[in-house]
């Protein structure tokens, strides 16, 4: 007994020590899970922690797996989570399907954000690319600067990597296939765009050595020379070319995608979660992201405070110079199509 | 012996006066009991952790989203050429690592089984070593290895065994490397094991007769040495049927097995009950094959016979 009131001393004081605003034996406001690692810590320091601190209120972070997490606490009927960080796509599911609250967006303001980085249950909080990467000592005049570039398997032969999974597979096949970026959701429409884009695919898939699965592998890949080329996410090839690899990415009709935060349903402090949501929503609270992790923020307003060095906001996926020659994820378009569209991108891979 | 007469050695001397057999049958069936009441947990934890998960999965299978009857997931099993890819991939993998695994397999069992105990149990150790290092590691590692700038076409290329690299993983060929590598222990112990039981007496006998070498080995050592390499190779095959992590890293996504189509059904759609069904038609297929098995090659028999075979 005496070891733990003595422990639990010692854990104050270390917390006292080291600034922590949430006190240890009360129990927190508000519950936020993320998706942990190197993210969630960069999250904490930009967003969770200041906006807590200005709305007097304690919060406890927690990670967790993403909205499948949420249906079962949802279904359940034992809500744990005030706010809960999520893709784009899980955001949109998860509002439709009603296990995230609707948003209040006469609390939120969204009128300064990239258009189609918010949901009626998700406001964007960060946005990321899927680019099209290559290994420059593979291609030391150049490499691919166009989606058609990278299924050109003759002028620019290598082996490639592509994603095993539809998710931002599709879009770059039918704008190699000559569809401007503006017709892309249009065409896609129907089963006849979905099979004109698998089709793209399998033209040149001889040339994909290795379907990849998460964003640690593609940049993976790249680090190792394993393959030449790839599709992948803008943050991990930044980490990858920190780390020494030979890669080069542009944001030319890259896809904009985007992580959201929403509100599980039957929150135990909605009301709270709300006006936390409203607080950290405002770019200046989105602009100190980039000091820890090279995601873009989804308010274009963060980039005129002054707060994100000018160089690395050239480099991110939102600054208007990069934002304007890309394509936003529609995540509507994943709602309806999504049955199909995977199963048909399964034939594919497994012939 | 019942096991009766083994507790109660004297009572089977007493069974010899015939007013004692109804007591006697009574105190049978009351041990019977017993031993039933003394396995019970276990028969319990068997009944929880896999007889109830499994009727659970079943009825799962057979639900819509709406929560009522269907054969929906099944449809769509069907309905698209993926699944009947995936099944037969996992099939075609399972039996390939099954068989690369016995012929490996089977003559380093007999290797070890022939050297004097001290090396047998150093040699012993080299092959259940990798056993104590992480799957995922073992996997990661020949990834290492087999990749395009690693170390295989590297040091083949600087010695001039090849020019280009070559593509070892990231295909079928790396997933059958890195899963043989996992399931070769799982063959050698049981062979060893039924290898060792042996009476080399038996060999010796035929040699006796005349039988060369040859012939005393296929007609005397390799039956009596069946009943382990069955059991190795059932255990290497059912293991592999639900492989995840070597097919998914060292397959480069282009060997899909069911249990990647599994997780994928899940982590994509949240879909249980077309997961389920998956499980259920896996679990189908799985005890079909083994019952042929059974039928083909009479495994009752070369298994029920393992004791015997021993020749203790």
């Amino acid at each position: 007994m005496l070891k733990t009131t003595k422990m639990f001393a010692l854990a104050a004081t270390a917390a006292l020590a080291l600034g922590a605003t949430a006190g240890i034996a009360v129990a927190a406001d508000l519950t936020i899970a993320s998706w942990g690692g190197s993210y969630q810590a960069a999250q904490s320091k930009a967003i969770f922690q200041p906006v807590a601190k200005k709305l007097g209120i304690t919060i406890k972070e927690e990670s967790y797996g993403g909205i499948s997490d949420v249906r079962l606490q949802v279904k359940a009927g034992a809500v744990t989570l005030d706010i809960i960080d999520t893709g784009s796509g899980g955001g949109a599911r998860g509002g439709v399907e009603g296990i995230l609250e609707p948003l209040d967006y006469k609390m939120i303001d969204v009128s300064n954000f990239v258009d189609g980085t918010h949901l009626p249950a998700c406001v964007g909080t960060i946005t990321f690319s899927t680019v099209a990467a290559y290994n420059t000592d593979t291609y030391k005049d150049g490499g691919p600067k166009t989606w058609a570039d990278f299924f050109d398997t003759k002028k620019f032969p290598g082996k490639r990597a592509y994603r095993s999974k539809y998710h931002g597979a599709l879009e770059p096949a039918l704008m190699a296939d000559g569809v401007p970026k503006s017709e892309v959701y249009k065409v896609l429409d129907s089963k006849e765009g979905i099979d004109r884009a698998i089709n793209k695919i399998r033209s040149i898939k001889d040339d994909i050595a290795v379907w990849w699965k998460s964003g640690a592998q593609h940049a993976q890949l790249m680090k190792d020379g394993e393959v030449d080329m790839t599709t992948g996410w803008n943050g991990r090839f930044d980490v990858a070319i920190k780390d020494g690899a030979k890669t080069a990415y542009n944001y030319n009709d890259a896809l904009l995608d985007y992580d959201c935060f929403g509100i599980p349903k039957g929150a135990p402090n909605k009301e709270l979660a709300m006006k936390f949501l409203a607080e950290a929503s405002k770019p200046e609270y989105q602009a100190n992201m980039p000091q820890y992790i090279t995601y873009g923020p989804t308010d274009k307003k963060a980039y005129e405070l002054g707060i994100i060095d000018d160089a690395v906001a050239k480099t991110l996926p939102s600054h208007p110079h990069n934002a304007e020659t890309q394509l936003v994820v529609d995540n509507g378009w994943y709602a309806k199509w999504e049955k199909y569209a995977s199963e048909k991108y399964q034939e594919m891979l497994t012939e | 012996m019942s096991v009766a007469d083994i507790l109660h050695p004297g009572a089977a001397a007493a069974g010899d006066a015939a007013p004692n057999a109804d007591g006697l049958k009574a105190d049978a069936a009351l041990e019977r009991m017993k031993l039933f009441g003394l396995c019970s947990p276990a028969l319990l934890l068997v009944v929880v952790t896999m007889v109830l998960p499994v009727v659970w999965l079943f009825y799962l299978s057979f639900l819509s989203d709406e929560g009522t009857f269907s054969l929906e997931h099944y449809e769509r099993l069907t309905a698209s050429k993926a699944y009947a890819r995936i099944f037969w991939t996992t099939f075609k993998v399972s039996i390939l690592t099954t068989i690369i695994c016995v012929a490996i397999g089977y003559p380093l069992a007999y290797f070890l089984a022939q050297l004097p105990k001290r090396a047998a149990a150093l040699c012993m150790i080299t092959v259940l070593l990798p056993f104590w290092t992480s799957l995922l590691v073992r996997t990661y590692a020949w990834l290492v290895l087999l990749q395009r700038k690693g170390l295989v076409n590297t040091w083949a290329i600087e010695l001039g065994l090849w020019d280009e690299p070559i593509k070892i993983v990231h295909n079928l060929n790396g997933t059958l490397i890195g899963m043989v590598h996992i399931m070769l222990p799982f063959l050698v112990l049981p062979v060893y094991g039924s290898m060792k039981a042996i009476d080399t007496d038996f060999v010796k006998a035929a040699s006796n007769l005349g039988a060369s070498p040859v012939k005393a080995f296929w007609k005397v050592f390799f039956p009596l040495s069946l009943p382990g390499l069955f059991a190795g190779a059932l255990i290497v095959f059912v293991l592999c049927l639900g492989f995840f992590v070597t097919p998914a890293v060292l397959g480069g996504g282009r060997v899909i097995m069911v249990s990647m189509s599994i997780t994928d059904t899940i982590e994509l759609f949240f879909n249980w009950g077309a997961a389920s069904a998956l499980g259920v038609v896996l679990l189908v297929m799985t005890l079909g094959t083994l019952f042929l098995a059974s039928r083909l090659l009479n495994l009752d028999k070369i298994l029920g016979g393992g004791g015997g075979g021993g020749g203790h």
